[in-house]
Order: structure tokens, then sequence, then C-alpha cells
């Protein structure tokens, strides 16, 4: 009896444990995980934010329905990482020739209060013409950045000045705004041309 | 009595060398594919790479980096996480050990360079003096390639 008493705990406690887990995995890899950080943006319909492009054009999501869309979250101030995105875009954009004419390529700034509109407009001169630059009043960023699912954030430096912290990736989009897939930062030439193929069929498939 | 012995190597590097004693010799770095990206104005920061190779048998540190066209110049590394996230913060001391490479390049290490006393301008050149923990100065010439530039060469 005592012995009966003694299993019927042990059979409860291992119940107890089990479920533990299965409640464990449900919520951190099963089912009910919830969506990683680096979560899919909605789509372009879903998304509301208004900026003004590099020739002060009043702009937002609905601009970029009807084509697919190529956009990155960056600022005229990065020295590095932004360029280098620039560049690769530039070459890509060569690289695809005629076939990307139908894209729009944004490049959104995460840093509003040094990217002005004529700042933007000089910075993307030296780049492929396709590429506009997009920037407005911080809170408008914030709404565009939380629908793409990118982050950004101020990083004061050391000589009193800043950097800005932001998500690299570069986001496609069909022309219906719907997402297709993320370019990660520096990803070389021969994954990204068919990943911008993929939206652009994906708009020809559908006015087809 | 090593304490002596260092020191006597340390302000005798020849003697050192000739015995085989291997020191820190920034002599033994070779410089390479030195270029940095033209920016739009001053106000800006501007950022040079370069390839650094160490021929020696002792590792050899780049403790500071000057230049007359920026009032600093540091090593930053930039770096993107799992989530995509792109951060740039400075890399402080960067070693190069013994027989192997160290390239400053897009989207890693690069030199910063802080309040530019001028646009760096495309198809100009300018000096840096690298420093090393020997005391060693190795002075190289950067050519500014354009904005879109990602390598040394086309």
């Amino acid at each position: 009896m005592q012995q009966r008493r003694v299993m019927g705990i042990g059979a409860t406690a291992v119940a107890a444990i089990g479920m533990m887990f299965f409640v464990g995995w449900w919520q951190v890899d099963g089912p009910g995980a919830p969506d990683p950080i680096g979560q899919r943006p909605i789509p372009l319909t879903e998304m509301a934010f208004s900026l003004t492009d590099h020739e002060g054009n009043a702009v937002g999501p609905e601009a970029l329905l009807g084509n697919p869309t190529m956009a990155f979250f960056g600022f005229t101030y990065c020295p590095d990482v932004c360029p280098t995105t620039l560049s690769d875009i530039s070459d890509w954009l060569d690289a695809l020739g005629d076939e990307a004419d139908p894209l729009n390529v944004i490049f959104i700034t995460v840093d509003p209060e040094r990217d002005t509109v004529a700042a933007m407009a000089e910075y993307v001169s030296y780049f492929h013409p396709a590429i506009r630059g997009w920037t407005g009043p911080e809170e408008q960023i914030a709404r565009a950045a939380e629908g793409f699912r990118a982050v950004f954030e101020r990083v004061p430096t050391d000589d009193g000045d800043y950097t800005m912290n932001h998500t690299a990736g570069v986001f496609l989009f069909d022309a219906e705004g719907q997402f297709v897939t993320t370019i990660d930062y520096h990803e070389a030439r021969e994954f990204a041309l068919p990943k911008i193929r993929r939206a652009l069929q994906q708009e020809m498939e559908e006015t087809t | 009595m090593y304490q002596l012995v260092v020191r006597v190597l340390a302000s005798l590097p020849l003697v050192a060398l000739l015995s085989g004693v291997a020191i820190a010799d920034s002599q033994e770095i070779l410089i390479d594919d030195v270029w940095a990206r033209a920016t739009v104005g001053a106000s800006r920061p501007g950022v040079v790479y370069l390839s650094l190779r160490n021929t020696g048998g002792i590792a050899v540190n780049l403790t500071a980096i000057r230049t007359d066209i920026a009032a600093r110049a540091e090593a930053h590394i930039s770096e993107t996480d799992a989530n995509g996230v792109s951060t740039m913060r400075p890399a402080g001391i960067v070693a190069i050990r013994a027989g192997t490479n160290v390239d400053f390049a897009p989207g890693g290490l690069h030199i910063m360079l802080m309040d530019l006393v001028e646009p760096l301008v495309e198809g100009e050149t300018f000096e840096l003096d690298l420093v090393f923990d020997d005391g060693g100065i190795l002075t190289v010439s950067a050519r500014v390639r354009g904005i879109a530039a990602t390598g040394p060469r086309d």
C-alpha cells in the first residue's frame, strides 16, 4: 500500500515533468512559439506611413503598389555598411538591366535629423539612378520600420556625435505588396539576383 | 635577471635579431590595397580600408592611426547580428598575429576618419601613419575611390 502510493506519486511527478517539458517545447520551439525578432514584414497594403522622397514628393507604401519593390533602411552618415549596400544594389540593378525597370528601389533613412531631403538627394545621386531616397519625421520612419519589422537605434559615440544601429537587410515585395524575401547584408550576387527575379516574376505572373 | 635580459634585448633589437630571438617588429608588416571611399562633404565620416600582413614571427599590434586629413582616426568594426541588425563600434587595438593577414574591408574592420578637414575627393590621395606597439610607424598613401567603390580596384 505504502509502496503503491509512492509509485502513484512517482507517476504523477513523471507526468507533471513530462507536461512541463511539453509546454516548454510548445512555447519555445513548437506551434506556440512567438515569431522570432527577425519576423516577416507585413504586406505593404497593411502599412501606413507618410514620408518625402529625395525630389520632395509625398510618398508612402501605397506609392509602391503595382510594381515590385526592393527597400532597405540606412543613413548617409554611415561610412561602411550603407554605401556597400547601395553599391551592391547598384551592381544588381546593372546586372539585371531592363529586367529591373519595373522595380521600385527605396532607401529609407533611419537618421532624419541629418538626412534631410537635400542630403538624401545628393547622396543617392552617386548610386544607380533607380534608387529613391525617403525621409521624414522620425515617428513616420518608426511606423515604416515597424511594418518592415526593421529596427533602428541611435547610439552616441565618444566624440559627442552619434551613429545608428539598424536592420541592414534588403526587403523584396511583389507588385501586390506581399513580402517575398530578404537579401541579407552583403549577400553574394549569385544569391541576390534570383531573389530579385522572384519578386519580378511574381509581378509578371499576376499581370499575365 | 630575466627582466634584465629582456630590458637589454629590448634596447638592442639588432643584437636580439642576430642572436635569433624574435621581437615584435613592425618592419615585418606589409601593407597593401590602401583605399578610401569618397565622402559627400566634410561633415560625414570617411573610411579607409587596407590589408596588413605580418611576415614576422611575433604578433604586432596596431595601436593608433594618425592623419592630417581628419581630427581623429580609429579602427572600427561593423557587425551584423543574427537578426540582420548592423552595428558599429571602436575595434581598439588590432592584433596582427605572426604570419597572418588582417584585412580592413567593407562590412568589417575599417579605419573611421572623424571630423574630416576636407572632403575625400575621388582620385586624390592622402597619407596615414599607422602606429604599432613596438614604436614603429608606417606611413601609407590612401587612394580615394568613388562612393560606390567596394574594393581597392575595379
